[in-house]
């Protein structure tokens, strides 16, 4: 099969990849979004955009999508299957592929508990281990879910999904990662690495069983923008381990900024010693302008230019 | 068992304030062993909103009652005379009652005193439990007991979320993970290959999201229908 989008052809062509992440607002006006988007252009080879992220209301994923496809930008549409029934899933990921989408990262989504309308239903119709199996399935087979088939053969598209090495039980996270493969997973997305002897640990089981060798595995890494950034993934944002040594080598730091930055670029090159590491995900969550600097300053700069 | 809470009395008073003279009917079964609806709830309740009528200075009467089961006819037949003097009846049975009664004594007001909760059983004194969300197509035997359906947040049938830690799900640290207990109880028992193949898409057809449920016996039924 031919590699669906340039992330796919960077990560089998054995360049470690880079790529962004962009969160759309709590509106239609995406313009900063889009100034975001252009700054970085040069130092990632794809965009996540986030699927009202936390839970909260904003701008469609497939929305800023399109946007970015008008700007000769690649994204990669995350879907969560908290909002959508299988219904609705397959139908917007049809309308993605038709406007040129071809990386899709599923994912379960954060409980609607966190966001901005925490009365509203859950839907979890499928879960995110059986919408990665959907996608491959619509893919390969041609089917949907219910069984019928498409009416014209689906392009290549490149299925992503998330890993957790941070959650628990810390044991099986390896073997929930072997699951989402034989799903149908080719590249992961890991949860913000903070705690890299963890995330080694991890590493070691997911090499013991060879899954790196099946899927494409890049790395999550946040640059910590304040003390109460840290804090606050710490204790609000679920899934996460930022350990307190970190919170006091910032503390120490007279610019507790590039204190951040510093951090960040460390964990990349620790991240690139690390075999079966394939690529990471700058997530500068409300701090979009340090990419460039961060993907710069650990060495990844400039992005081959695949052809 | 159904377990229910009884409604706030603000609320209770205010559905009640067209009605002169009210019933607080308990039900004697689920409601009464969950401590939320039975003899004894119903006559404290009933005193809670003599008082207070009293003290609003609106006249009407509160008078007390308990049915064995508000949601069976045969016994809402039986129960129907002593229920004509009244003006409106506060119905202390689950939402599954307070509709057999009202189905069956279509000229009667019947209004809910509780809030129906959920399916579940007391895991301590005076702390209930989900577990069931009646989906209709049980899966407890490849989880072990355990239903992922009710007791996930996400309802996920493949295993933990990226929100699970320390044995807690990401909504609460009061609300265990349920795959979290699915793996520790499979890796117990050596069945731990249980997690391992992809569970397919649920068909939700057998729960209330493929319409309202309806179940026939005819092995069971009357000639009649009835």
């Amino acid at each position: 099969m031919n590699p669906a989008s340039n992330l796919q052809k960077m990560l089998e062509s054995g360049h470690f990849a880079v790529s962004g992440e962009l969160g759309p607002p709590k509106s239609a006006d995406i313009e900063t979004l889009k100034h975001h988007a252009h700054d970085m252009r040069n130092h990632v080879d794809a965009y996540n955009i986030t699927d009202n992220q936390t839970a909260i209301v904003r701008t469609s994923s497939i929305g800023v999508a399109a946007t970015l496809i008008q700007m000769g930008l690649e994204p990669t549409v995350q879907m969560t299957v908290r909002d959508r029934n299988r219904i609705c899933l397959q139908s917007d990921l049809l309308g993605a592929v038709s406007f040129g989408v071809r990386n899709f990262l599923c994912l379960q989504g954060d409980h609607a508990k966190f966001g901005n309308e925490p009365g509203s239903k859950n839907v979890n119709d499928v879960d995110s281990m059986q919408w990665i199996q959907a996608v491959k399935n619509m893919r390969d087979d041609g089917v949907f879910i219910g069984g019928e088939k498409l009416e014209h053969p689906l392009p290549p598209v490149f299925i992503g999904a998330v890993a957790n090495p941070f959650a628990d039980p810390f044991e099986y996270r390896p073997y929930r990662l072997a699951k989402k493969i034989a799903a149908g997973a080719q590249f992961v997305q890991t949860q913000c690495i903070f705690d890299l002897d963890r995330f080694e640990k991890w590493m070691e089981k997911v090499r013991e069983l060879g899954l790196h060798k099946k899927v494409k595995i890049i790395g999550g890494v946040t640059p910590i923008k304040s003390i109460g950034a840290a804090r606050y993934m710490q204790n609000n944002v679920s899934g996460m381990i930022v350990p307190e040594e970190l919170i006091t080598r910032i503390k120490g730091a007279q610019d507790k900024k590039k204190e951040g930055i510093q951090i960040a670029v460390e964990t990349i090159q620790r991240l690139r010693e690390i075999e079966g590491v394939a690529g990471v995900h700058v997530m500068a969550i409300a701090w979009e302008e340090v990419v460039p600097e961060i993907v710069e300053r650990a060495g990844l700069y400039p992005r081959p230019q695949l052809s | 068992m159904i377990v229910g809470e009884r409604k706030p009395l603000a609320e209770i008073a205010a559905m009640l304030k067209p009605f002169g003279k009210v019933c607080v009917l308990g039900c004697g079964t689920c409601v009464t062993v969950c401590l939320s609806g039975g003899e004894k709830e119903a006559a404290e309740t009933a005193a809670a909103l003599s008082l207070l009528w009293q003290k609003e200075g609106k006249k009407g009467e509160v008078k007390t009652g308990t049915m064995l089961r508000q949601c069976e006819y045969e016994y809402i037949d039986d129960y129907a005379a002593r229920l004509e003097e009244y003006d409106a009846v506060l119905s202390l049975a689950c939402g599954v009652g307070v509709q057999a009664m009202t189905t069956r004594l279509p000229e009667k007001i019947i209004l809910p005193g509780l809030n129906t909760k959920f399916m579940g059983y007391p895991i301590e004194q005076g702390v209930w439990k989900e577990n069931c969300l009646g989906c209709g197509n049980c899966v407890l035997d490849l989880t072990v007991g355990i239903c992922p359906i009710t007791r996930c947040s996400k309802s996920m049938l493949n295993g933990p979320c990226g929100g699970s830690q320390d044995g807690k799900c990401e909504v609460s640290k009061d609300v265990d993970c349920a795959w979290h207990l699915i793996y520790e109880r499979l890796l117990k028992m050596d069945m731990l290959e249980c997690m391992e193949a992809v569970q397919p898409p649920k068909d939700w057809s057998s729960s209330h999201h493929g319409g309202v449920r309806t179940m026939v016996r005819e092995d069971v039924r009357l000639e009649s229908g009835q």
